[in-house]
């Protein structure tokens, strides 16, 4: 029985990553959320709206790596990823404007709007895959550990390393930041107010004099700054490639589905409730057990619930189940 | 059909007709082929969404199971693989399905309280480690009987066009389970859920080698018309060939394309005629009516739930189908080559072009954008060829452009559906 290096295994193989993972999950979810409280659909076209940021973001990081610019120990893409945040709400304000605006103006039934989606989705995903190609692109530089095993070993003369790679440590922090930002920007100030007038009751809110192509725009400017933050995070912390992306949009729904579509704190909670299961039951955990079991019961397989291939089972199950137990999903979201 | 409807017919027909006299008749002929199975494949998804206003964006599993379908029929048995754990696994999965059914008729059975979620979980727990412990081995067993020609149970070496309906029925078993769960649920509910069950379809046939070797790939599926090489071994076709002054090798392509195009067109066209015959029955209107107001055909004692999922396991055999025929005509299983843009979203490009709630606006949409799926990259890499002529030879852009092209066809598409949704919204032929 050692129960210090059973738990250091798990932390370095589930805990850390499903946490990282999570904060990405929910960022993206975020957005899916806040699209469909404002908007009112569910907009197909997130995961290559993430794509898109990314890939703005990973231009211009080659551009700074180009002039030598470098944000050391920090991976340059930080740098680059205002500029990455910029042009996607360009991208997203300019697809409003030619594609969504027609059909709010019309009052089109939600699932017309999520069919148009599915152009807006085609169009960006041939955009990302014209422009930066199909391939993967790995992008982090800069310091690639905060603790690397090894040292962790020499610290606590534990037999089992645990090691925190910078972007993990980076993904946690900006999305804390990044949420702490938008819960007081939604919760404190008149725009943000205005929003969540906008999305409880909108003809209340129009007649109270708020401006809905205001409140759509703004929407759309956060929506571009998450996407992309979860774009790149996900991508400094694994790789981009664009598939990747689209698939992304699986667990994405199903987080903001589980959480409740339209609530920011359950797309959260959703992010991570998903992203916990799929690390969790797609892990080996012989090493794990082996620590602590006694020496002659040591399991012989890899004691792996599903394989790493099975992942998108696991959010859809989650989903499933969410859905037919809590239909309006675990923090109360739309109904209708 | 009206005139109009006739002339797209036909200026489609010439469109395909013009590839044969500016390329090939070889590639026009793949076209219509395809084209054939696009249809019914935008015919399937008409049914869900155009009768019946359901959102199934999981196309490319019904699509991917079809194929499966095709071969566990078609493919010779693999009799050491059988010896070995042919019998365990079917056991293996006959435990799983009762696991998932006694948990079912506990949830059913068991009063409300504390106890059933705890019986429940223990049962379920219980059944699954009891179907890895069947299962694994049996796999194990099966996946090493000569992993690099087979390593999988093989087929029934049935016919393949029984295969069709099987690949029909397998999806239509699959689109049962979906829909018993997650018909009912809000249109994006199972727009997301239909998502993600494709997803996983595809992920099992990646995986599971023993049933569809996985990406290993299966080849070399038996066909329902004849051989290239025996037809030019045959006196009689050469003879054929000469006289209508043909080459023997493109002859006898063209006349297995021909064959299957024959095929394919009578299956096409005894599907448009029942879905024509069906959407015009009482059942039809009662199908567009729960469309249009679901409270109102339930107020009026229609049972929408079972209406919903009876046209969702049909839709989603007519895929399956669909899929059949095209794995038989690729004479190949490709499990990696599932992709949900082109197997999914093209198919919903086609519907909604043609005109979503009319069969031959499907079918058009069908020939219609699968011609352009093909013709765009050649269409596209002539009009970057233009574009790029001002540019040097050899600069970054200049290559970086052309070598693109092949991404063209996804903008296309998006381009066109945008088009079409925004000033044609009912599509090229309406619904009536």
């Amino acid at each position: 029985m050692d129960f210090l290096n059973a738990f250091v295994a798990l932390a370095n193989f589930v805990l850390i990553p499903a946490t990282a993972y999570g904060a990405q999950l929910a960022l993206g979810a975020l957005g899916v959320t806040l699209i469909y409280g404002i908007l009112r659909f569910s907009n197909f076209a997130h995961g290559d709206t993430m794509a898109f940021g990314t890939m703005v973001t990973i231009l211009f990081t080659w551009w700074f790596q180009s002039m030598g610019l470098s944000l050391d120990p920090l991976p340059t893409a930080l740098a680059a990823l205002p500029f990455g945040i910029v042009v996607t709400a360009l991208l997203l304000l300019g697809t409003d404007r030619i594609v969504y605006r027609f059909y709010r103006e019309q009052k089109a039934k939600p699932v017309i709007l999520v069919i148009v989606s599915m152009g807006v989705m085609f169009i960006l995903n041939g955009l990302v895959r014209f422009i930066i190609g199909p391939d993967e692109q790995r992008f982090a530089d800069g310091e690639r550990f905060l603790i690397s095993a090894r040292d962790f070993k020499e610290i606590t003369g534990l037999e089992e390393g645990l090691a925190i790679r910078t972007t993990q440590g980076i993904t946690i922090i900006t999305a804390v930041i990044v949420v702490a930002l938008l819960f007081w920007f939604l919760k404190s100030t008149r725009t943000g107010k205005s929003m969540r007038a906008f999305s409880d009751n909108e003809d209340l809110a129009l007649l109270s004099g708020i401006n809905p192509e205001r409140v759509v725009a703004i929407t759309w400017v956060i929506v571009a700054a998450l996407a992309t933050i979860a774009g790149v995070l996900y991508g400094l912390d694994k790789s981009f490639k664009p598939f990747t992306y689209f698939q992304l949009l699986l667990p994405i729904f199903a987080a903001a589905i589980v959480g409740g579509l339209g609530s920011p704190l359950g797309a959260i909670a959703g992010g991570f409730l998903i992203a916990f299961s799929e690390v969790s039951v797609t892990y080996a955990y012989k090493k794990v057990l082996g620590y602590l079991l006694p020496e002659n019961m040591e399991p012989e397989g890899l004691v792996q619930l599903l394989s790493t291939d099975y992942k998108f089972a696991v959010s859809f199950v989650i989903l499933i189940i969410v859905l037919l137990f809590r239909p309006t999903g675990l923090f109360r979201g739309k109904t209708a | 059909m009206t005139r109009r409807d006739a002339s797209l017919f036909v200026i489609v027909a010439a469109l395909i007709a013009g590839t044969g006299v500016l390329q090939s008749w070889n590639s026009a002929l793949a076209i219509v082929n395809m084209g054939l199975i696009s249809a019914i494949m935008a015919l399937g998804v008409n049914m869900q969404w155009g009768y019946a206003g359901l959102f199934n964006i999981g196309v490319m599993g019904f699509v991917a199971l079809g194929g499966l379908g095709a071969v566990i029929t078609a493919m010779p048995p693999v009799e050491p693989a059988w010896a070995a754990g042919g019998p365990r696994v079917l056991s293996a999965l006959a435990l799983g399905v009762g696991t998932i059914a006694g948990a079912v008729m506990l949830w059913r059975r068991m009063r409300k309280g504390p106890l059933r979620p705890a019986v429940l979980t223990v049962w379920l727990v219980a059944g699954f480690f009891l179907y890895r412990a069947v299962f694994d081995p049996a796999v194990q067993a099966i996946e090493a009987i000569d992993p690099a020609a087979t390593g999988y149970l093989g087929g029934l070496g049935l016919p393949v066009m029984l295969g069709w309906a099987v690949g029909g029925l397998l999806a239509a078993g699959a689109a049962w389970l979906i829909g018993k769960t997650a018909l009912g649920l809000r249109a994006d509910y199972l727009a997301i859920a239909t998502l993600g069950i494709a997803e996983i379809i595809i992920a099992i046939l990646k995986n599971e080698d023993w049933l569809s070797r996985g990406v290993k790939n299966v080849i070399g599926l038996p066909r329902p018309v004849p051989y290239e090489v025996d037809l030019q071994e045959s006196a009689e076709f050469l003879a054929q060939a000469e006289q209508l002054g043909l080459d023997p090798v493109i002859a006898s392509t063209l006349f297995v394309k021909l064959c299957y195009a024959g095929i394919f067109a009578v299956i096409l066209l005894a599907l448009i005629w029942l879905s024509e015959t069906a959407l015009k029955s009482p059942w039809g209107r009662m199908m567009r009516a729960i469309r249009d107001n679901e409270t109102a055909a339930e107020a009026m004692g229609k049972n929408v739930k079972a209406r919903h999922l009876q046209i969702f396991i049909l839709g989603s055999a007519v895929c399956g189908l669909a899929g059949a025929m095209m794995t038989t005509l690729d004479g190949q299983f490709i499990p990696s080559a599932y992709q949900p843009l082109r197997f999914t979203f093209l198919v919903w490009v086609m519907v909604i072009v043609g005109g979503s709630g009319n069969n031959l606006g499907a079918v058009l949409g069908g020939f219609l954008i699968w011609f352009f799926w093909v013709q765009v990259e050649p269409l596209g890499a002539f009009l970057m060829e233009v574009v790029t002529s001002g540019m040097t030879d050899g600069s970054p852009l200049k290559t970086h452009l052309l070598d693109s092209v092949a991404h063209m066809r996804l903008l296309t598409m998006g381009v066109i559906l945008l088009l079409v949704l925004r000033f044609s919204p009912r599509g090229l032929i309406p619904e009536r």
